[in-house]
């Protein structure tokens, strides 16, 4: 199978979770697009690295997930902590960090 | 030659009056009660120490009468080396002498004149600081020494002059002398400089000594910025303006400072450096014009004023034009211009202490329209104002006549047309020196409500007798036993060019032409009344009672020019460079406010600049490889 399509899947997966980030307001949501996003270009490295033939892009890809999954653990707290003093996990209404 | 026997106290004539500065000055109210006395003790024993200096330069022989000390090694600063060296010849020898024993008498007189001032301490210490730069002046070997006391007279000159400094017009004339005198210490400072380029060295032996090998040109640069310094200091066209106003100091301090010492610093100048106006032959012609434009200028203003003070301000003014005169008429003047001045400065504080004790009298009123008939009320100021007037306009055998003679004899070697002149001026100075006297002393009471003159205290009439019979006899004293002519020689050099009539006729002449100035003064002043208002007078008094409009030129050519661009500045700053900072800053604020606004607080907005942001640098990065 040609590893160019890997690529284009990565390229799909990668937008979708790109819309998904600007257009879902559930942090939740928002938070697994990002997860889509990281593991759409763990795609990419791990094609690359089929089609170059070396072992990089394999490496880098564990590395994603390691701190992918750290993220995950930080962020998910965030979250948490936010939905319980406002009761909702819209990223919209926490907006008072502005101009 | 070194300094022997009692040259070695040369620096202790300085350093006497400027302890007793120093001490009357920090020494604050402590000194209150013997201070004055302390100030006229010091004086006087400079005096003592002057009058045993010329007993010892009289017994050496004529080529070793220039005594130098080296005090202190000043400056030495690769090839510039100064030191703090003092110079004793013939020259500074009779400086001294004037400046101590006018200046011890005129302290004496202070203790009478200033008994009741509560500052008097003050006013002996700077009197002392006065004396102590001017001798500082006369007695310096080099230029940059000279400056220090040429600028340490102005100090003190400025204090004294603003001594009553409540008074809004001497805080006024104070600033006013300073600030024009500033402009003649710009041109000796120039001319210093000039003279360290050209030669490299400011001692006055060794500048003197290589005049021949500089150009005609710098020696002439030289010399007029020399002028330009004369002129501030003396009084002289176009630098007069401060004299007339300077009169707002104490009596005591017009006669020391602005009639009998400080002002002739400029003649001393130019004697001294006069190997460089030999050489500048333009730079001489333009002492003598300047000199002949002030003796006018003086005597004119002299004549119109009704303020005695005044009145002799401009009469100063007018004999130190005859003394610059002289010292730009070359070696045939160099000398007379130093007599003039030592008879000019013993009669003239006579005049001007003769002022004072009128003024004592009369409640401290200068107009001379509120004067007349004090002949019997105030005999010995009377009497000893009377020495100095025939001395002032050359009558014989009073001092004057011997000087200014000599002068006007001078001029006629040179030329017969400012010979001429100076008879004229001569003239001037009988007609205003009269109707002063006619106003003061004869005539009929004018005085205000309430004034009982009376004679001042001896304190103040002794040192009157003692100028008084200087006045009288100083001139003979000086001519014939003193033999200033061979005396001086050695210093300034001494040349003499035929007149084409005999001496006598010069002296007849002069003397007609001053009587008739007299007789006009005495029928105008004394034999009519004297109305107490100012009538408006000719176009020529009206000019004269503004000092010839010299604040007006100055107003216009310098003062509101200067107004004008500060102004100009003030706006271009505020304006132009303000404008554009603030300007700048301005803009990157509003800017900045602008761009604040981005800063949504939605995270998603954020996502999508970011995305969109990824976007163009892809874009860009295929475009580029493509």
């Amino acid at each position: 199978m040609n590893p160019a399509n890997y690529v284009v899947l990565a390229a799909i997966l990668f937008s979708l979770g790109a819309i998904g980030v600007l257009v879902r307001r559930n942090a939740i949501i928002v938070f697994m697009s990002v997860e889509l996003m990281l593991n759409a270009a763990n795609l990419a490295f791990v094609a690359f690295a089929r089609m170059n033939g070396n072992l990089d892009g394999q490496v880098v890809a564990f590395f994603v997930m390691v701190v992918a999954a750290a993220e995950v653990v930080v962020g998910l707290a965030i979250i948490v902590t936010i939905f319980r003093t406002r009761k909702s996990a819209s990223v919209d209404e926490p907006n008072l960090l502005k101009y | 030659m070194t300094e022997p026997g009692i040259f070695s106290l040369l620096w202790v004539l300085i350093a006497l009056p400027l302890a007793g500065a120093a001490i009357l000055l920090f020494g604050g109210r402590r000194t209150d009660r013997w201070g004055p006395y302390l100030g006229v003790l010091t004086v006087c024993t400079s005096a003592v120490i002057g009058v045993l200096m010329l007993l010892g330069l009289m017994a050496l022989p004529a080529e070793e009468r220039s005594i130098t000390q080296t005090v202190y090694s000043w400056i030495a600063v690769g090839s510039l080396q100064v030191d703090f060296a003092l110079q004793l010849d013939q020259l500074s020898m009779v400086f001294v002498l004037l400046i101590t024993i006018v200046g011890a008498l005129i302290h004496i007189y202070s203790l009478g004149y200033m008994a009741h001032d509560p500052d008097r301490r003050k006013f002996f210490g700077y009197l002392n600081l006065f004396v102590a730069a001017m001798l500082l002046l006369v007695l310096a070997n080099n230029y940059l020494l000279l400056y220090v006391g040429w600028e340490g007279v102005g100090l003190a000159s400025y204090l004294l002059i603003g001594f009553w400094q409540y008074k809004p017009s001497a805080a006024a004339a104070a600033k006013k002398a300073f600030i024009i005198n500033r402009v003649g210490d710009v041109g000796l400072s120039l001319a210093i400089m000039l003279i360290f380029v050209t030669f490299g060295s400011v001692t006055f032996g060794e500048v003197f000594g290589q005049v021949g090998e500089a150009s005609e040109g710098t020696l002439t640069a030289i010399g007029l910025l020399l002028l330009l310094a004369a002129a501030g200091k003396s009084a002289q066209f176009p630098l007069q303006a401060w004299l007339l106003d300077a009169m707002e100091g104490p009596t005591p301090v017009s006669a020391l400072i602005h009639a009998a010492t400080m002002v002739t610093a400029g003649v001393y100048l130019i004697v001294r450096s006069h190997v460089i106006f030999d050489a500048a032959v333009w730079a001489a012609t333009a002492v003598v014009v300047v000199g002949l434009i002030t003796i006018f200028m003086g005597a004119i203003i002299g004549s119109a004023k009704d303020d005695i003070k005044k009145s002799l301000a401009g009469s100063t003014m007018s004999q130190i034009g005859y003394m610059v005169f002289a010292a730009g008429l070359g070696p045939i003047g160099y000398i007379f211009a130093i007599f003039h001045l030592l008879t000019h400065g013993v009669f003239k504080a006579g005049l001007f202490l003769g002022a004072g004790s009128v003024m004592h009298g009369m409640n401290d009123d200068v107009n001379m329209r509120r004067y007349g008939t004090l002949k019997g009320l105030m005999v010995i100021t009377f009497v000893t104002f009377m020495a100095g007037y025939l001395a002032i306009i050359g009558i014989p055998p009073f001092a004057g006549f011997w000087s200014k003679d000599e002068i006007i004899h001078a001029a006629f070697e040179r030329n017969a047309l400012i010979g001429v002149a100076t008879i004229l001026a001569a003239g001037i100075t009988g007609f205003y020196m009269t109707r002063m006297i006619a106003m003061t002393f004869f005539g009929k009471a004018r005085w205000e409500e309430g004034v009982h003159p009376h004679e001042s205290p001896k304190v103040m009439t002794i040192p009157l007798i003692i100028l008084a019979i200087g006045s009288t006899l100083l001139g003979m004293a000086l001519l014939f036993w003193g033999n200033i002519e061979s005396w001086l020689e050695p210093v300034t050099g001494f040349a003499s060019e035929p007149t084409p009539f005999p001496t006598w006729v010069y002296i007849v002449v002069t003397l007609i032409v001053v009587i008739i100035g007299a007789i006009i003064g005495w029928v105008m002043y004394a034999r009519r009344p004297v109305p107490i208002e100012a009538p408006r007078g000719s176009w020529l008094t009206r000019a004269a009672r503004k000092d010839l409009y010299g604040d007006a030129v100055n107003d216009a050519l310098v003062v509101r020019p200067s107004f004008a661009l500060s102004k100009a500045l003030t706006i271009f700053d505020a304006r132009g460079v303000d404008g554009f900072v603030n300007g700048l800053a301005g803009s990157v604020g509003a800017i900045s406010g602008r761009l604040r606004r981005t800063q949504t607080g939605f995270a998603r907005s954020y996502a999508l600049s970011m995305v969109g942001g990824a976007l163009l640098v892809a874009l860009a990065l295929v475009l580029v490889q493509s």
